[in-house]
């Protein structure tokens, strides 16, 4: 076995380059690999952990109270394939204002509550997880989710103003549900003491089932409590599916493309590999009849071949590793943020599978031709020596030398047909270059037409916060807390202002629709806002109180599609919604509803204030007018600021890694063209010296051996650009999808005439650029040198 | 006296290591000569061919070929002047198996950029003098060792070189080839073709040669015209 390692030692030694190819491209593809593995573990890790500790509920629905009764809805716990249920819990939507931060002013809205009427933090389903404080003992004690409002609220009052007499109640703990089934627990009887008159809280039921584990089974199982309570009294349901995705969404929003080119990265490798290792086996045909006729076995032949690939694929997959994992700190760092949850890192058994499994595709890609090598008769092997085999791809030949080309590149173009299949295989890495490339540009040109989309929730030149301080005065004066403006009179202030041409104002608020258990984020609008409307993915901006524009998980979440009615849970009471539009938002993974702040009124919440969006005339000095209004807005204690455009650090991370990653494809398939016109080059250096003989020069030699690639490199860009973008096609509305928004089609279609040529040159350039070195090589070889080797 | 077409001035080639191949040789060879250049394996006489081709550079010394100092050509330039000067004939004949007979012999007409009907026609009264027309579409591999040494002859003379450099052209044949192929080259003489081969075949430097020399590690050891010429 030592003679073995050697022998192995020497063929590694000896072929630096192709070494370093396999190097570079098991690196390129494990670096992927772990990324894409890593994220898909990381990013639902957390919230599964969650989920599984706290009995988490596969569903949580909501019974209208005045179509069934308490019994009714609790015997839906024994509908088919129910596992285990909790509830009945009252629910009670109330809009609520805790005790404001010493000095500020309240919020412009009150922010409304989803508050469940529950005795006991477990119970098998939607075991609460107490963060600070205790549960619930008694009436005038609420418990509210971890993270809702500041810290400080612990032991204060929270103020219901929309119930009479304005009860008060204590903040006594915080709690953790691990789907969000409620904002905050109250004892039922509680709830039974705030409930408005006229109206009546819902019904809210968990479950969890024996069958969840997909979209369509979560579907079956909803389908099974519907039909279990009495008809018609089902109101809404929110599977745990829809809340993963959201809590996911950071991390899952890379899952797509960073798969598509881990993928990319593990064919290439494949092809690649194999493409080495039989131009090895070829190269050294000579070498193998030696051996055997040394006395190596077949299989000790083909071992030292497999060898020569895995000592190259074993150092690239040690530093694809490293890369990998440090590649992945920038994107698990954003679900850290997410999951509160400390530091995360590539799960440990990813980094064991993934290289396992990249040098076991090695090994199977170099067992072919290793065999090959090991089979080859000991005679035969000696007698071919270098000498390609003859009369392949005479044809080809023959027609290229009709063509009105120069000889060398007519030469040149007929190259290819006399090696078939190492042809084909190096078209098809170059075909996947291109394919990296194409992809890699639409990427970039979508994300960033959608960061442009994404922009419009901060829309105008200029922005009025009534709420902040004014900007500091010469005097360097600490201004005192101050009281928020009057809104009517900062906006007459804006509308007298000259240069303005239209603006509104808005205000994020919390707000819940029946049957979505997760609080929904909405913005409400006072004013024309028709200027800044989001980018459209299909309907409509809203005209008028009572419609609204939502994103697509909020769509998803409710079941609904865009002209259906959603239900507004507001102070104790609701109001009808339309949908009449999808816009393209990620804020709050999709759950967002974009409204009129009269729809919220005509659910008893007021919108007092808002931020200031103003759009400016056309030609109008943005510095002068933002000075202006200032001065015009300080006796109301505020001022105006230039709208700033934020660079999403998620965006920037995208682009650097598509980058990175693209280019390492490229590098790889130019390097596998490297590798080939290299055995090439040698294995054809006799014929090369023959035609120095005849006198061929230099430029000529360099003309032959480029066509010999260029065209595969054509043929390969062209195929590789339509199926680059057929890749974008799928990938990008994938990752809306995880981030919880549909592309608008503006977004998706970036490919333009102007780029697909260039971009169809791509495969060319890669070709060209690989064969350069060698062909530069080939021209320079000593002519009675290579015809020595006879 | 015409102005020699060969002039080979105190060259000396060594390698890396070794005695040199050639060692202050001195050579020159009148146009019309049908010089035979003999002497034992390892003598230097592959080397001097590859001088006189510009394929390889002297150590020391100058070589003059059709008034063209090749030894101080540029890649292009001497590849060039191959194409334009000299026609190469190997033992192995060297002929490209992936390319018909007739495109073989095309081919150095072809890296000239000569025209394409006018090398054709030259093409084809080659292959038929040679009387291996019949054969033009053939590809290599099919033919015997002597029609396969006429079809390099023939690419050889494709661009009228000056000067015919073969190196052992009967060194891979049976008797009958290689009395084939001494016919053709005593011909190509006779019609005033200069000619330099390297041979170990006396038979063919008796009929062929006007002029014969010999080599002994790397220098010339005898320098005899033929009488009867
Ligand atoms: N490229 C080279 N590198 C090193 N040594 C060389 C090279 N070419 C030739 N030699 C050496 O130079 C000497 C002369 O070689 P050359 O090929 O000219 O001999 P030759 O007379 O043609 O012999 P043969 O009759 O066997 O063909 C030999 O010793 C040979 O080993
Ligand atoms: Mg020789």
């Amino acid at each position: 076995m030592s003679a073995l390692g050697k022998i192995v030692r020497a063929g590694v030694g000896r072929r630096r380059l192709q070494s370093l190819v396999m190097v570079m491209t098991t690196m390129t593809a494990v670096t992927a690999s772990v990324m894409a593995a890593g994220l898909v573990v990381a990013s639902r890790a957390p919230f599964d952990h969650t989920f599984g500790k706290q009995h988490g509920a596969h569903l949580t629905a909501a019974f209208d109270s005045r179509r069934a009764t308490g019994s009714q809805v609790a015997a839906t716990a024994h509908a088919h394939g129910v596992s285990a249920a909790a509830g009945p819990f009252p629910l009670l939507s109330l809009a609520v204002r805790p005790q404001p931060p010493a000095g500020l002013a309240p919020p412009p809205v009150d922010p409304v509550l989803s508050i469940a009427g529950r005795a006991d933090a477990a119970g098998g389903v939607d075991d609460l997880t107490i963060v600070s404080g205790h549960w619930i003992t008694g009436p005038g004690q609420i418990v509210i989710t971890d993270g809702w409002g500041p810290s400080e609220l612990l032991g204060t009052p929270i103020h219901l103003p929309g119930v009479p007499g304005d009860p008060a109640l204590t903040v006594v703990g915080t709690a953790r549900s691990a789907t969000h089934t409620a904002d905050a627990w109250v004892t039922p009887r509680q709830i039974a003491a705030l409930t408005p008159p006229g109206s009546a809280p819902t019904y809210q039921m968990l479950y969890r089932f024996t069958e969840a584990g997909s979209t369509a089974a979560m579907t079956a199982d909803r389908a099974a409590v519907n039909a279990a309570a009495p008809a018609g009294s089902l109101r809404g349901t929110q599977s745990y599916l829809v809340t993963r995705d959201t809590a996911n969404r950071q991390t899952a929003t890379f899952v797509p493309f960073v798969m598509a080119l881990g993928i990319l990265g593990l064919v290439m490798s494949v092809l690649i590999i194999g493409i080495v290792v039989s131009g090895a086996v070829s190269a050294g045909t000579r070498r193998i009849g030696i051996l055997k006729s040394l006395g190596f076995t077949p299989a000790q032949v083909g071992r030292a071949y497999v060898g020569q690939a895995l000592i190259p694929a074993s150092v690239g997959t040690a530093l694809g590793l490293v890369l990998g994992n440090l590649g992945s700190i920038p994107l698990l760092s954003q679900a850290e943020g997410a999951y509160n949850s400390g530091a995360l890192a590539v799960a440990g058994w990813i980094d064991v599978a993934v290289p396992a499994a990249v040098l076991a595709l090695v090994v199977a890609s170099a067992l072919a031709p290793a065999l090959r090598a090991g089979r080859l008769h000991t005679v035969e092997a000696l007698a071919i020596g270098r000498t390609p085999q003859v009369g392949r791809g005479r044809w080809a030949a023959r027609l290229a030398a009709r063509l009105p080309l120069p000889r060398p590149l007519s030469l040149g173009l007929a190259g290819p047909f006399a090696r078939p299949a190492r042809s084909a295989t190096i078209a098809a890495a170059i075909v996947f270059g291109a394919v990296g490339v194409t992809f890699a540009y639409g990427l970039g040109a979508s994300i960033n037409g959608v960061q442009h989309g994404l922009d419009r929730d901060s829309p105008g030149q200029v922005q009025v916060d009534p709420m902040a301080p004014p900007e500091a005065t010469a005097g360097g004066a600490r201004p005192t807390p101050r009281k928020e403006a009057d809104p009517a009179a900062v906006a007459r202030a804006i509308a007298a202002q000259p240069g303005t041409r239209a603006y509104f104002s808005s205000v994020f608020t919390d707000v819940h629709f029946l049957g979505v258990s997760d609080a929904i984020t909405a913005i409400a609008y006072q004013g024309d806002s028709s200027w800044a409307s989001f980018q459209m993915v299909s309907g409509r901006w809203f005209t008028r109180p009572g419609e609204a524009v939502v994103g697509h998980r909020f769509l998803q979440a409710t079941a609904t599609r865009v002209g259906d009615v959603v239900t507004l849970e507001g102070d104790g009471r609701s109001t009808p919604v339309r949908i009449v539009g999808e816009a393209m938002t990620t804020g709050d993974g999709g759950m967002r509803v974009l409204t009129d702040a009269g729809t919220l009124a005509r659910a008893g919440v007021t919108v007092r204030s808002g931020q200031f969006s103003i759009e400016l005339k056309p030609g109008t000095d943005r510095a002068r007018y933002v000075a202006a209004l200032s001065a015009a807005l300080r006796p109301l204690g505020v001022g105006a600021q230039a709208t700033t455009g934020r660079v999403s650090a998620t965006i920037v991370a995208m682009d650097a890694i598509t980058a990175i990653l693209t280019l390492m494809l490229v590098l790889v398939a130019g390097l596998g063209v490297l590798n080939t016109v290299v055995l090439d080059t040698r294995e054809r250096v006799h014929d090369l010296g023959v035609m120095k003989a005849l006198g061929m020069a230099p430029r000529q030699t360099v003309g032959m051996v480029i066509t010999s690639v260029a065209g595969i490199g054509a043929l390969a860009g062209l195929i590789g650009v339509p199926l680059g973008i057929a890749l974008h096609d799928y990938v990008v509305p994938k990752m809306g999808d995880a981030a919880g928004t549909r592309i608008p089609s503006v977004d998706m279609s970036v490919y333009h005439a102007a780029q697909l040529v260039p971009l169809a040159l791509g495969g060319l350039l890669i070709a060209v650029l690989g064969a350069l070195l060698p062909a530069s090589w080939a021209a320079r070889t000593r002519t009675a040198t290579a015809l020595r080797t006879e | 006296m015409s102005t020699p077409i060969i002039e080979i001035r105190d060259v000396s080639k060594r390698y890396d290591e070794g005695p040199p191949a050639l060692a202050d040789l001195s050579l020159t060879v009148e146009p019309g000569e049908a010089l035979a250049v003999l002497g034992p394996s390892g003598s230097g006489k592959s080397t001097l061919l590859n001088m006189i081709a510009g394929l390889d550079r002297p150590t020391e010394g100058g070589v003059t070929v059709a008034g063209v100092r090749v030894d101080e050509l540029s890649e292009a330039a001497s590849a060039r002047f191959r194409r334009e000067r000299v026609g190469m004939v190997f033992q192995f004949f060297n002929l490209l198996d992936d390319l018909t007979v007739l495109d073989n012999v095309l081919l150095p007409a072809q890296l000239l950029g000569a025209g394409r009907a006018a090398a054709r026609a030259r093409a084809a009264e080659l292959l038929d003098y040679l009387g291996i027309d019949r054969h033009s579409g053939a590809y290599p591999g099919r033919l015997s060792g002597g029609e396969r040494q006429r079809v390099a002859v023939a690419r050889a003379l494709m661009n009228r070189p000056a000067l015919l450099l073969a190196d052992e052209p009967t060194g891979a044949l049976d008797t009958a080839s290689g009395a084939e192929v001494r016919e053709l080259l005593t011909e190509l003489h006779a019609d005033g073709q200069t000619i330099l081969l390297v041979t170990h075949d006396l038979a063919l430097a008796d009929s062929c040669a006007s002029r014969t020399i010999e080599l002994v590690d790397g220098r010339l050891a005898r320098d005899e015209r033929a009488v009867t010429r």
